[in-house]
């Protein structure tokens, strides 16, 4: 067996279960943990204050509208996940290893010119929070080392997959698929598990907002 | 008797003689009691954006990234992660021991009493809407078991236990009620065994805000009300709910609840006060295990602007600007935003909203038991001038709010700093115009 076999076949299948087990033990782990506390007779509808919370945060509040830091978090955020979130799923290779590799089927994929706006504004945005941990007082003393794995492995492994693009390189697309797995990995124990967890933090401030009759 | 040293220069204070690994446990068990799946959430949701320090005055006053509010817990959330987290069990097979030590909680102790008023403005910009006040009131109450807390605080919360009351105890609130009667020339109804309403106070009220007792006992009677207070009942304030002792906190709160049921009383009402609010109306549900549906816990503002609604109270309009600083437990964390508008309105107000109003608006600066904490004034006037900041860009005739405890914030604020304006209660100004039949 090659290594590029490897990395498709039993590695790929390994870290992809890794993943999948932890991030529902953890979300698991979460939503199981300790009492639910009993709440007070409501003032207004706790599941409508969970659904506008849950919506309402994805642009800054109104109070911080002339923040120049909270824009430009957002700003870099959204220019970040929403590139990334095109690579990953529109970029040409992605879909066919989708195709044959997971669920068998397969979509229209990004022209290049596409996938290349898409990636910059994904490492644009990334970099700019990354750099952002080693400039800003406040965020440089709240980062965590896992902060810094998890930017410094979503760089590698979007570098290697740029690199990896034209497919022409096989120890490129080896790197690539290497990294990915890594990250795979990585992802249930990181910070990255709020791509599962930002609805339940919305939606429980949100619920208990509601519930009280006031907006958060 | 708690002994209680000193070590001033490190602006932490320490009760007890517990050895050191015994407050470390006790610290991380009070902080872990009650989490549920909600305070799980937040301490997996948050990605270190460090936008809470936008929202927090005493970050934005100091420039000190001390105070972000999420790093006010950050032992406690480490400690999480590493005994009862998802992964906790991975933690155990490795070797890794909870790193969190004395010395660090003792470090903390300022970040979680004397820089935190549990305003929840935070909240508002946390992309992942993490409630952080909820996470440091949970600090809290590992800190209480730890006996990490500030001495005054944590004297006042004997007070509360052992005396009754903040205040004193029930010969002491009579003899302050006696003083109010005498002053005002009224008679206040006090342990009636059979009413339809009871009435609790807040040691300002007793202490400093007697026009306050005055005027809901004036506007109670104008409305029929059958009501009483209670000698042994009437302590609104929850010093519990501040210095993070679970016990106390319940024992205040179903103190109240059970002398409303004992003498019929299907109304409590609560005076001008935040935290009061917060501890009865939307937590007394925790100590009884149900919600409290035969007892409506009513707060003052709900009372007057409900009976202003409906044209049983009637009021002079005062046709002066005025501006108002929104009680945070009783506003952002409490959905009363309506009421004093309401007020305000009856009263013929031009209201000048301040640049941050509403749910949006800032602390006082001396909530969550911050006023209380002695060593805390230089920070509390550092988020006093923030506040008087924006109430001078509104020119108004009147600042006015609806908490004693953002009164007397207001009040040492002002007097610290020669400040000429002084906040007034919005109850006093309904009282001072309100019409008798």
């Amino acid at each position: 067996m090659t290594i590029i076999e490897l990395l498709e076949g039993p590695l790929w299948t390994a870290s992809l279960t890794i993943f999948a087990v932890l991030a529902i033990w953890r979300l698991g782990a979460i939503l199981l943990s300790g009492r639910r506390r009993v709440e007070a007779r409501p003032a207004g509808s706790p599941s409508a204050g969970a659904i506008r919370l849950i919506f309402g945060h994805f642009i800054p509040q109104k109070p911080f509208r002339r923040n120049g830091k909270v824009w430009f978090v957002t700003l870099a955020g959204y220019a970040f996940h929403l590139g990334l979130f095109a690579v990953l799923f529109f970029a040409a290779p992605h879909i066919t290893f989708i195709h044959d590799n997971l669920i068998g089927l397969e979509w229209a994929a990004l022209p290049r010119w596409g996938f290349i706006i898409a990636a910059e504004f994904a490492f644009i945005g990334l970099l700019a929070l990354w750099i952002r941990r080693f400039v800003d007082p406040v965020v440089r003393l709240i980062s965590r080392t896992d902060d810094h794995i998890v930017a410094g492995l979503t760089f590698l492994v979007m570098l290697s997959g740029c690199m990896a693009l034209a497919q022409t390189v096989e120890v490129l697309r080896a790197i690539h698929l290497g990294l990915v797995e890594i990250w795979l990995i990585y992802f249930p124990f990181s910070s990255m598990m709020h791509t599962f967890t930002w609805p339940l933090s919305r939606g429980f401030t949100g619920a208990r907002a509601g519930r009280r009759g006031t907006r958060m | 008797m708690i002994e209680t040293k000193n070590k001033q220069q490190s602006q932490f204070d320490i009760q007890g003689d517990l050895p050191d690994a015994v407050r470390v446990t006790n610290a991380m068990e009070g902080f872990l009691s009650e989490f549920g799946p909600q305070a799980s959430s937040y301490m997996n949701a948050c990605i270190r954006c460090g936008l809470c320090a936008e929202a927090c005055h005493f970050y934005l006053e100091t420039g000190d990234a001390k105070y972000t509010p999420i790093h006010k817990v950050k032992p406690f959330e480490e400690a999480y992660h590493r005994t009862t987290g998802p992964f906790s069990w991975l933690a155990g097979l490795l070797g890794m021991a909870p790193a969190i030590t004395l010395n660090e909680l003792e470090e903390w102790e300022e970040l979680i009493y004397d820089s935190c008023t549990l305003c929840g403005r935070c909240t508002l910009v946390c992309p992942m809407g993490i409630d952080i006040a909820e996470l440091v009131k949970e600090a809290r109450s590992g800190m209480y078991k730890a006996g990490l807390m500030p001495d005054r605080l944590a004297q006042i919360t004997r007070n509360a236990e052992s005396k009754h009351s903040p205040f004193g105890e029930p010969r002491e609130f009579i003899t302050a009620i006696r003083k109010i009667e005498k002053e005002f020339a009224i008679k206040l109804p006090v342990d009636k065994p059979k009413a339809d309403l009871l009435l609790t106070l807040a040691p300002g009220d007793l202490e400093e805000h007697h026009a306050s007792v005055h005027v809901l006992a004036k506007i109670l009677d104008h409305l029929g009300i059958d009501w009483t207070l209670s000698s042994v009942a009437f302590e609104a304030t929850n010093f519990g709910y501040l210095s993070g002792s679970t016990e106390v906190q319940s024992e205040l709160t179903c103190r109240l609840i059970d002398k409303a049921r004992e003498i019929g009383a299907t109304t409590l009402l609560l005076p001008e006060c935040g935290h009061a609010w917060g501890a009865a109306r939307w937590e007394a549900a925790r100590w009884y295990g149900a919600p409290i549906d035969d007892i409506r816990i009513m707060h003052t503002l709900e009372l007057l602007a409900e009976n202003i609604t409906s044209g049983a109270l009637k009021v002079k309009t005062v046709n002066d600007s005025a501006s108002f600083h929104d009680p945070c437990q009783q506003i952002r964390r409490g959905g009363l935003v309506e009421a004093p508008r309401i007020i305000m309105k009856a009263l013929g107000l031009e209201l000048r909203e301040l640049e941050d109003h509403g749910e949006a608006s800032f602390c006082c600066g001396g909530g969550g038991g911050v006023l209380a904490n002695a060593r805390a004034e230089p920070l509390r006037l550092k988020a006093f001038d923030l506040k008087r900041r924006q109430f001078e860009a509104t020119d108004a005739d009147h600042f006015l709010t609806s908490c004693g405890q953002c009164r007397l914030q207001f009040d040492k604020g002002a007097k610290a700093t020669d400040w000429d304006r002084h906040v007034e209660s919005l109850l006093e100004l309904v009282g001072r115009n309100m019409i008798l039949k």
